[in-house]
């Protein structure tokens, strides 16, 4: 510790502790604008010189203190060198910038401290009037971006945003060019932010301390920004479950900040900063709504080609279900009508088919609450554990092998302890653009010299910051993986402690993956044998190795022997239970994990209790009052399948959108037309809601409380900021009116009775309450108020029977469907970064939508020559299950014999084409692969 | 002028050789740009976009973080609609060069090719720039042609470095 006097009060720092570190431990103030705690100190604005013990002066940001430093931060030799130098920087900056509009501007608050501009923004000093005179230049706004503005005339040169782009976000896309005068900053090579790599996270806006770059909606608002009120909350899409705060005026969201916390540390993508505007759409739903006579029988009541609900700036694109022309099969309904209705006929299905006739989807996108309250409504009033969500169509096969392997199928570590791992493994995941703020983690760990394995088909731009990058073959992870252990097992660079003390079953994992030498392997993936050694080694060696996987991993029919693969390479290199080490398959929607381990699945009971074991059972019993089927329930797919037969009848969904999120969505539709009946609670009429006999508004997630749990096990408490639109009400009331007019009395005070009731039931969320949540969120378990944080789970032993992690070999399988003449190209499907899942809420988002209008699908140059075609070709893509029609883009980011398709775009749905073959295990269908053909329809999309 | 290589890529292969072998003497790969930027231009008279962005592919940076320094020399790179003639001819007006007459040379210079400062002429063959210093005053007024450093103070001698210039004889390479 250093010892140093601050104007006079002595404070005691670590050692590399900066002068202005000090200050603020010291609770002294000291100006900055080029500071920014979460970057590296330039020291370039000069405005925070303090001066020492020796009369010299020295910027506080960079200077670190030493032993005895006394340094005064106001004499009046300081505050003139301060007022000079804000002089010169007010004497090219306009008054007030856009961001002093609002009250927003650093340096012009720092004007009106030091009493060069007054409280309406004249100048009111003639010095600086002066200055102004000689210097004072306009430069042209750039409005290119969809979400920033540009003003260079307000740019200070602080090299914040550079800093945010390079090193937080590390996209590296600003820079600055020219010098003296001129300089300004540049998006990549000058050219207006709109037309540049930029993906509009907006780090640089948030970082910038005047309105150079900024908001463009804040650049809307009338009067102070203080005067806005601020709501602590999280992110509702994806599950890194990012803290924000959002800002409201009046009864609109205006702008959201990422706020500092223990995950994303104030980091945001461009989903999470602005496309909260989806939640004010015209197309929201504001009344409950009932099925008129005349649009029975069931069928889609719009179609892709019919036009969208706003001018389409693209031939093909409808970018959002025709809302009018859907409208009009529905009519207004009074709440208690629509709830009597609903519970009339799921009672009488139940009566004359039985309890085995109803199902019910919930949501990863609703709260804990309301996945609890769902499966109870399905399970204690409907009778039937036929009750599923998405979870089953992202990570079944990843929880089916963790559950099996290490008896949990959570995360075994958070994102964040990368900083702590030297090697990361991300396989099967496009994290940059779906967990772009996870991604900024692994992105600055590679930076920071730690290795990153990347492996995965389509190239991920992740790739761009891997050490080594492993194009394998589509679906010939197994091969791969084995391949690894297997050079890992033969040159004795296991850990044989950890796999005697702590496993089981090694000598299984030996006998199968010595069939699987690099020569051997390499046929079967593709990759070289001698990187597979290479890689092998690194990993056997690596001190502590965290996995990451997504989609690519465990939407295959055999996505369960991929991730028991990971696990046994985890297992087998003793990399679970230690800092930096560890399994993490990153979860997809912002409440995945929660919608989980709230029990919204057809084999268990909230906290993965199982439904079979009759000791469980009864203790749900008990707690809810009925008696319980003990027969695990039908999955997604399964319970599509049953509708499409007539063996379901009756669904409830909340929240989901099976039509464009469900493999083979002919089917799909089939299957949603044959029901007797279907409600759904939503907030938009989606093309699943077309096939409704009765459709409920509900609140969106920024009309309700209610708890979120995060792809680290983080639970967090997301706040209501805006009143639901018209009669629309909170899921959780809905389900409560439901269960009422069932025969079943409830009623909750409000979200947090019924979260302590769900965390009651469980042991990993039972020492929680809202208030302990405040707004970090805590990862669980925490089985008593006091228990403390685990972010690293099983230290000592794994909660399985016998302690131990389990190896569970597998070989290597072809997928489903395989190319032939007819079907030669592999289909891959997946996310892209601005968008959602099925569309719902960011194609209703305008800049989101601007920013990725059109559905397309990229091919490789050498399969694009051999088919002639060109990028901006329209093309048509077929499989044995449908075709469809969209823009073609030529990338080598997919591998030769391989196309890939977003599936947001319901004019072109890529589960059209995706087959609904499953995992035997976790039951989820092989989106990563199916057969299709390409042809050119010869015209361009210009 | 700023034609591509047979390869498709401005930085050949030589020079990514070339960088390959001065890499040693730099900390970072990053020191590597200006180097790398000499080469370029060099070679095609003027700085494409194209070869910032292969630039900074091959020294693993960001274009915009190659464009920062590039720019921060800005009365030294050239853009494609500005390129650098096949010679480019600096005439000194440091302060002794100016003493002995360096501005008047300037413009002297200019006259005989038919330029103004800064500018090219218009066979794109001759490119003539004030320069701070050359740190040559002992051969005040001077002009730097291509690398070659020659005294100027007569009629005489700027026929002679025009007589030069025309049979190509002059420069670095020349020597």
């Amino acid at each position: 510790m250093i010892r140093i006097t601050i104007d006079g009060k002595t404070t005691n720092v670590r050692e590399g502790t900066t002068i202005w570190e000090a200050a603020q431990q010291a609770g002294v103030e000291i100006p900055v604008l080029c500071h920014d705690p979460r970057l590296r100190p330039v020291g370039v604005c000069r405005v925070c010189v303090v001066e020492l013990g020796d009369g010299r002066i020295a910027p506080a940001c960079v200077r670190t203190c030493e032993p005895d430093m006394a340094v005064r931060t106001a004499t009046e030799r300081i505050e003139q060198h301060r007022a000079m130098l804000l002089r010169l920087l007010l004497a090219e900056h306009p008054l007030p910038c856009d961001a002093g509009r609002i009250g927003s501007c650093e340096l012009e608050r720092l004007g009106q401290r030091y009493g060069l501009v007054d409280q309406d923004g004249r100048v009111a000093d003639p010095v600086l009037r002066r200055l102004r005179g000689l210097f004072l230049t306009a430069r042209p706004k750039d409005l290119t971006s969809p979400v920033i503005s540009v003003d260079h005339s307000a740019c200070i040169l602080c090299d914040r945003c550079i800093r945010a782009c390079d090193e937080v976000q590390c996209n590296d896309v600003i820079g600055r060019s020219g010098k003296g005068h001129g300089t300004q900053i540049a998006f990549d090579l000058d050219v207006p932010m709109g037309n540049s790599s930029c993906v509009a996270c907006g780090e640089c806006a948030q970082a910038c301390p005047t309105g150079a770059l900024m908001d463009k909606t804040l650049t809307q608002i009338d009067g102070s920004i203080h005067r806005l009120e601020v709501i602590p909350s999280v992110c509702p899409y994806c599950g890194v479950g990012c803290t924000v705060d959002y800002l409201k005026d009046a009864d609109r969201i205006v702008a959201a900040r990422g706020r500092r916390g223990p995950g994303s540390d104030g980091r945001l993508c461009v989903k999470g900063r602005y496309g909260w505007d989806y939640t004010l759409h015209p197309h929201r739903l504001r009344v409950p709504l009932i099925r008129k006579e005349a649009y029975y029988p069931k069928r889609p009541l719009t179609t892709a080609s019919s036009g969208g609900g706003k001018p389409s700036r693209h031939p093909l694109a409808n970018p959002v279900p025709d809302y009018e022309r859907a409208l009009e099969a529905f009519r207004e309904a009074t709440w208690d009508e629509a709830l009597d209705l609903i519970a009339e006929r799921l009672a009488e299905i139940k009566k004359r088919h039985g309890s085995s006739a109803l199902a019910g989807f919930g949501s990863a996108k609703c709260s804990n609450e309301e996945a609890y309250l769902f499966q109870k409504f399905i399970r204690a009033v409907l009778g039937t554990n036929n009750v599923d969500h998405c979870t089953r169509l992202c990570h079944a096969s990843s929880v089916a092998a963790l559950l099996e392997c290490i008896g949990s199928g959570a995360v075994t570590n958070v994102y964040r302890d990368v900083e702590r791992s030297d090697l990361i493994l991300v396989t099967g995941s496009n994290t940059i653009e779906n967990h772009p703020v996870a991604a900024t983690f692994f992105k600055q760990a590679a930076r920071r010299g730690k290795k990153l394995l990347v492996v995965d088909p389509r190239r991920p731009r992740l790739a761009d910051y891997a050490t080594w990058y492993c194009q394998i073959l589509p679906g010939s992870d197994v091969a791969f993986y084995n391949a690894l252990m297997h050079v890992i097992i033969r040159d004795e660079l296991y850990d044989r402690e950890f796999v005697r003390r702590r496993t089981e079953a090694f000598e299984a994992l030996e006998a199968t993956v010595q069939h699987y030498p690099p020569e051997r392997a390499a046929g079967l993936c593709g990759i070289a044998p001698e990187l597979i050694e290479e890689i092998a080694r690194a990993i056997g060696r690596a001190r502590a190795m965290l996995i990451f996987w997504g989609m690519g991993i465990s939407q295959h029919t055999h996505g369960t022997d991929n991730a028991r693969c990971l696990i046994s390479l985890c297992l087998l290199t003793g990399n679970v239970g230690r800092p930096g080490t560890g399994l993490h398959p990153l979860r997809g929607q912002n409440n995945v994990q929660g919608a989980s381990d709230a029990g919204l699945i057809p084999m268990v009971y909230p906290d993965y209790q199982p439904v079979g074991n009759e000791e469980v059972r009864r203790k749900f019993e008990t707690a809810w009052g009925v008696s319980l089927d003990p027969k695990p329930g039908l999955t997604v797919v399964e319970i599509m399948n049953a509708a499409h037969e007539g063996a379901i009848k009756g669904m409830l969904m909340m929240g989901e959108n099976p039509f464009l999120s469900d493999p083979n969505v002919n089917k799909v539709r089939e299957a949603l037309a044959n029901l007797d009946f279907l409600a759904v609670q939503d907030i938009f009429l989606t093309e699943t809601a077309e096939f409704a006999d009765v459709v409920l508004p509900s609140a969106s997630f920024f009309e309700k409380t209610g708890t979120y749990t995060n792809t680290d096990r983080r639970v967090q408490l997301g706040r209501p900021v805006l009143p639901p639109p018209g009669q629309a009400r909170p899921d959780w009331e809905i389900l409560t009116e439901l269960f009422n007019r069932m025969g079943y009395s409830c009623s909750y005070s409000g979200p947090e009775e019924i979260f302590l009731e769900f965390a009651a039931l469980t042991r990993s969320y039972r020492g929680l309450t809202y208030e302990a949540l405040g707004t970090d969120g805590k990862v669980w378990p925490v089985p008593e108020p006091d228990s403390p944080e685990q972010p690293v789970l099983f230290a000592d032993r794994f909660p399985t029977g016998s302690g131990r992690g389990r190896f569970v070999p597998c070989h290597y399988a072809p997928p489903a469907e395989l190319p032939d003449a007819e079907f030669p190209l592999v289909l891959n499907t997946g996310r892209v970064l601005v968008h959602w899942h099925t569309g719902t809420m960011t194609r209703r988002s305008e800049p989101l939508d601007a920013l990725c209008p059109e559905p397309y699908v990229e091919i490789n140059p050498a399969d694009a020559l051999a088919l002639d075609i060109e990028t901006g070709m329209q093309v048509q893509v077929s499989s044995r299950r449908g075709s469809i029609v969209l823009k073609a883009i030529v990338t080598d980011r997919v591998p030769q014999r391989s196309v890939f398709i977003p599936f947001h775009f319901r004019e072109a749905a890529a589960n059209l084409l995706t087959i609904d073959a499953l995992d035997p295990y976790g039951k989820i269908p092989e989106y990563k692969f199916c057969a299709v053909r390409v042809e050119p329809l010869g015209t361009r999309d210009e | 002028m700023s034609e591509q290589t047979s390869t498709g890529r401005y930085l050949t292969e030589a020079m990514r050789q070339k960088l390959n072998e001065l890499a040693p003497r730099y900390p970072t790969k990053q020191a590597l740009t200006l180097p790398a930027l000499h080469l370029v231009q060099d070679r095609y008279r003027c700085i494409p976009p194209e070869a910032i962005v292969e630039i900074a592919e091959f020294l693993e940076l960001a274009p915009a973080q190659v464009l920062d320094t590039m720019t921060f020399y800005g009365s030294f790179f050239r853009t494609p609609d500005a390129p650098l003639g096949q010679f480019r001819i600096w005439v000194c007006r440091s302060l002794p060069c100016s003493l002995c007459g360096g501005e008047e040379l300037l413009h002297k210079v200019c006259h005989r090719f038919g330029v103004e400062p800064g500018g090219t002429s218009q066979d794109g063959k001759v490119t003539v720039e004030p320069a701070e210093c050359l740190g040559a005053c002992e051969l005040a007024p001077c002009v730097w042609v291509n690398g070659e450093v020659v005294k100027v103070t007569t009629d005489a001698d700027l026929d002679q470095l025009y007589e030069r210039l025309q049979a190509g004889a002059i420069g670095e390479s020349a020597q």
